[in-house]
This record gives structure tokens, C-alpha cells and sequence, in this order.
């Protein structure tokens, strides 16, 4: 999975690119923690356009960002995920924590 | 029910193999013409699978996951996927939604997600001897 990270204004944005699992969800973690840590966004676009298959460990991965841009005041909005993508988030409440954006 | 197909791999418990592992039986199941949210659901269900075995029964150590499939007559599949790791000591506890021993990057949602995406599963564990899950799904024709 390619993750390719965009800081304008105040707003992170994480386009990710491929498949999330539980093999490739641990690199993209570390790449935006990383970018969290030293560009404090107020908000981050988790781009799910170009995700084509993700299962539980993106909801992990969705979590574990959660409660680390809610520490330092800033909100998650999860942009474009496929039909599939959006039953696993509504299975696990992501919308609930999260804004998620769907292209009509 | 009669088997009509079957097909059956085993694979090294590597974090690496979780996208193989769920491609593969959703390319056996092609044959069926399943809608493509269906091959998504049984996808989905696998990795939660395979996941499991390599992160909760081999703790991410060496280990073989075994993987059968079965395709019966009126579109009905089977989907067996055992390891020989740690077993699994309360079943029912491992299966609530949200809880998990994999830590704060593991959302506890792999039983619920199998559950979801499937029509039955069955989990038989046996502590120190393995864990065996069955999916059972149906293709329903075009």
C-alpha cells in the first residue's frame, strides 16, 4: 500500500493507495504518526479513494490515528471509501468518530 | 451435500501472505460468478481469518496455516482455516465485538467481521493444539 502525505493550512491529508491489511497497515501507521508528531494537524483526510480492499486493521489503523489527533484537539475525516470499505467502517461505528465523505 | 470442487493450500504464517491467502480463495470462488460485494465479503472474512492465525495463534512466529476450500452444489461454500498455534481459552469472550489481546492497533472486530460478511461460522479451539474456523457462504446466482 502507497501512502502519500500532504500538509496544507492545518490539514493533513493521507492518500493511500492499494490494499489495507494487517501486513500493510503497520508502515502507513508509522509513516503518519510521524507526520502528526511534527506538523500537528488540527485535521486529517484519510483518503480512501484508491483503496481497493480493507478489513478490520484499517479500523485499527482509523482508531489508533483517532485517539492520537483527538489528544492534540484535531478531528479524522475519512473521505471516499469504497462500498465495501464503508460496511467494515459501519460495522466497527467509525462513523460515529469520524466524518465520512462519500462521492455520490 | 455433495462436493463438487475443492481446493486446498498451506502457507507459512507470515504477515505477507494475508493478501495471497485471501486472493487466492476469492480466484477459486470465480468460478461460481459471485456478485463482486460477495468475492469482497469472502475476501474480507479470509484475511480476518488468516490474521488471526499469524497475530493471536503463532503470536507472529513460525507456524503453517491451512486453508480448504469446498464448493458444494447449489452454490454453497466452505471455508476451513486452521492452525496449530495457542488456542484460543474462551471462545465466546474472543468473539465479543471491540475486545482483543492484539494490542491498541488491533480493533477487536475480526470474529464480528467474519460474522458479518458471512452466513455461518464456526469456531472450534482446542488450548495448545489449534484453532480451526469455518465460514459458510452462499452464492447466490446473477
Amino acid at each position: 500500500m502507497e501512502c502519500k502525505l500532504n500538509m496544507t493550512d492545518d490539514t493533513l491529508t493521507a492518500e493511500l493507495d492499494g490494499e489495507i491489511d494487517h501486513h500493510t497497515a503497520k508502515n502507513v501507521r508509522e509513516q503518519i504518526d510521524l507526520e502528526i508528531d511534527t506538523q500537528t494537524p488540527k485535521t486529517l483526510i484519510l483518503d480512501f479513494s484508491d483503496i481497493t480492499f480493507m478489513d478490520s486493521s484499517g479500523i485499527g489503523l482509523i482508531m489508533g490515528r483517532y485517539k492520537k489527533i483527538k489528544s492534540i484537539g484535531g478531528k479524522v475525516k475519512i473521505k471516499n471509501p469504497s462500498p465495501n470499505t464503508y460496511r467494515v467502517l459501519k460495522l466497527a461505528g467509525m462513523d460515529r468518530l469520524a466524518k465520512i465523505e462519500r462521492e455520490e | 451435500m455433495k462436493t463438487i470442487n475443492k481446493f486446498k493450500m498451506q502457507l507459512c504464517a507470515k504477515s505477507t501472505n494475508e493478501s495471497f491467502a485471501r486472493a487466492s480463495v476469492g480466484a477459486f470462488i470465480a468460478q461460481l460468478d459471485p456478485t463482486i460485494e460477495e468475492i469482497s465479503d469472502i475476501k474480507t472474512a479470509v484475511s480476518e481469518a488468516v490474521t488471526n492465525c499469524i497475530v493471536h495463534a503463532y503470536k507472529e512466529q513460525n507456524g503453517d496455516i491451512y486453508i480448504t476450500v469446498k464448493i458444494f452444489e447449489n452454490n454453497k461454500v466452505k471455508i476451513i482455516i486452521r492452525d496449530k498455534g495457542c488456542g484460543i481459552v474462551d471462545i465466546k469472550k474472543a468473539m465479543e465485538p471491540l475486545y482483543t489481546t492484539g494490542g491498541s492497533e488491533r480493533a477487536g472486530l475480526g470474529f464480528a467481521v467474519m460474522e458479518s460478511f458471512t452466513d455461518k461460522l464456526r469456531v472450534i479451539s482446542k488450548v495448545g493444539k489449534g484453532t480451526t474456523v469455518t465460514l459458510f457462504k452462499e452464492i447466490k446466482s446473477k
